[in-house]
């Protein structure tokens, strides 16, 4: 049950960091039809991830609520993966983190669909519809950016060389995920690591963005070791229930 | 309304005066999100399935079934269910109907939602003067299950309800 619970995690949690930055764009997206995208796109992650949590929360017991895993972990309890809790540094940023997750995320889902575990099955046939949305809304703006003008391709490249460094750790394996893939509840993730690639690169080629070489890969969010932007997040996320424990809306 | 969804002729009033907060027209049974209805031991026992895992209307929608059967003495329980996965196909011909008199274009096939949502054609019907000729302002609009379109002959820009399968 621990293994299920953490592996539950290591989805979820991917979900409700990104749907947290996303969430800081509102209000402030580069134009009216962006900021709503952006936001939309954190409601569908804030969903999908409450409904990973509830489950979550009555495989753990003790009267464990899904806010109590959202808001009152400590930040090493964390398993998102690196890539999502970076920095809406400037709208290429924002767009590149978004394009490298969702071409993730939408394969893990269409495997997701498969697990012997018929709740994680659910979810995953209920949020492949909404992550194939917004694959197709990263991927636009890959090439509408990318192939834009001199400005728009310098800062989208920019975006892509320094975010590819965390792509590696989508596909690093954690005991949890080993012991459910055993199972047959958790995805193989190494089988689409190569057609995750593939899939990427095609995108950027048709967006005249160069693919990076960049071989030097770094790790370790998805075992709790984040970057010092978790901590920032974290700040954000939990301050309601830090400052007024157990308050409720 | 799906097929397979079972509800007990006798709730089916009560469920009609019930709609989706966003589309205040569409009854929750038009809309489909009603997998089951039935009444065990003086219990109205509800499973409601969401359209989208994020939507904020299904906590709304879940107290108004249960407000509105408080209304004629009866207890109702909510529960949420995932699976099946609510499709637009779910929506009943008289919901797409009512939809469209109140301003949302009605969701196209599959091929052609991702023809229009990608701008490549125009097929999207213009709720206030019928034409096609319109065009995509955003892939997402006001809720998480609508598009942003504009008609190019009235000049109008209304919602599209995406098509999700």
């Amino acid at each position: 049950m621990k293994d299920l619970y953490n592996y539950i995690l290591t989805i979820a949690d991917n979900s409700l960091i990104l749907a947290q930055r996303l969430g800081e764009l509102c209000g402030h997206g580069p134009s009216l039809e962006t900021d709503i995208a952006l936001t939309n796109i954190s409601l569908d992650l804030l969903g999908q991830t409450r409904s990973y949590y509830q489950y979550a929360a009555k495989i753990a017991g003790e009267d464990k609520t899904e806010d109590d895993i959202a808001f009152l972990r400590i930040e090493r309890e964390y398993k998102n993966c690196l890539l999502v809790e970076q920095p809406n540094t400037h709208f290429g940023y924002v767009i590149g983190r978004q394009f490298l997750f969702d071409v993730y995320h939408f394969m893990l889902m269409e495997k997701l669909q498969n697990s012997k575990d018929e709740t994680l099955a659910a979810i995953a046939k209920k949020s492949i519809k909404e992550v194939s949305y917004h694959k197709r809304f990263s991927s636009d703006w890959v090439k509408r950016l990318g192939d834009g003008t001199e400005e728009s391709n310098k800062k989208m490249q920019e975006a892509i060389d320094d975010l590819w460094r965390y792509t590696d750790e989508l596909f690093f394996v954690t005991e949890a995920e080993k012991e459910m893939t055993k199972q047959g509840i958790g995805v193989e993730i190494s089988e689409f690591k190569e057609k995750y690639y593939e899939e990427i690169s095609e995108i950027l080629k048709e967006a005249t963005l160069t693919i990076p070489e960049n071989k030097y890969f770094t790790k370790g969010g998805k075992e709790g070791i984040h970057t010092e932007h978790m901590g920032y997040i974290l700040a954000d996320l939990q301050y309601m229930q830090r400052t007024y424990p157990n308050m409720t809306w | 309304m799906s097929e397979t969804a079972h509800i007990e002729t006798h709730l089916i009033p009560v469920l009609k005066t019930v709609s989706d907060p966003e589309i205040p027209v569409l009854s929750v049974l038009a809309l489909g999100v009603i997998r089951e209805a039935v009444e065990e031991d003086g219990i109205v026992k509800i499973k409601l399935t969401p359209t989208y895992s994020g939507c904020p209307a299904m906590d709304v929608i879940a107290d108004d079934l249960k407000a509105a059967f408080s209304e004629i003495g009866k207890i109702a329980e909510v529960e949420l269910v995932l699976s099946p996965a609510w499709s637009t196909d779910w929506i009943s011909e008289e919901g797409l109907q009512k939809m469209e008199e109140y301003g949302i274009a009605r969701p196209l096939s599959e091929s052609h939602d991702i023809d229009v949502l990608l701008n490549e054609k125009k097929l999207v019907k213009c709720p206030q003067c019928g034409s096609t000729n319109t065009h995509l302002v955003s892939q997402f609009g006001s809720t998480a299950c609508k598009a942003l379109f504009k008609c190019d002959d009235c000049l109008e820009p209304f919602d599209y309800f995406k098509c999700l399968k």
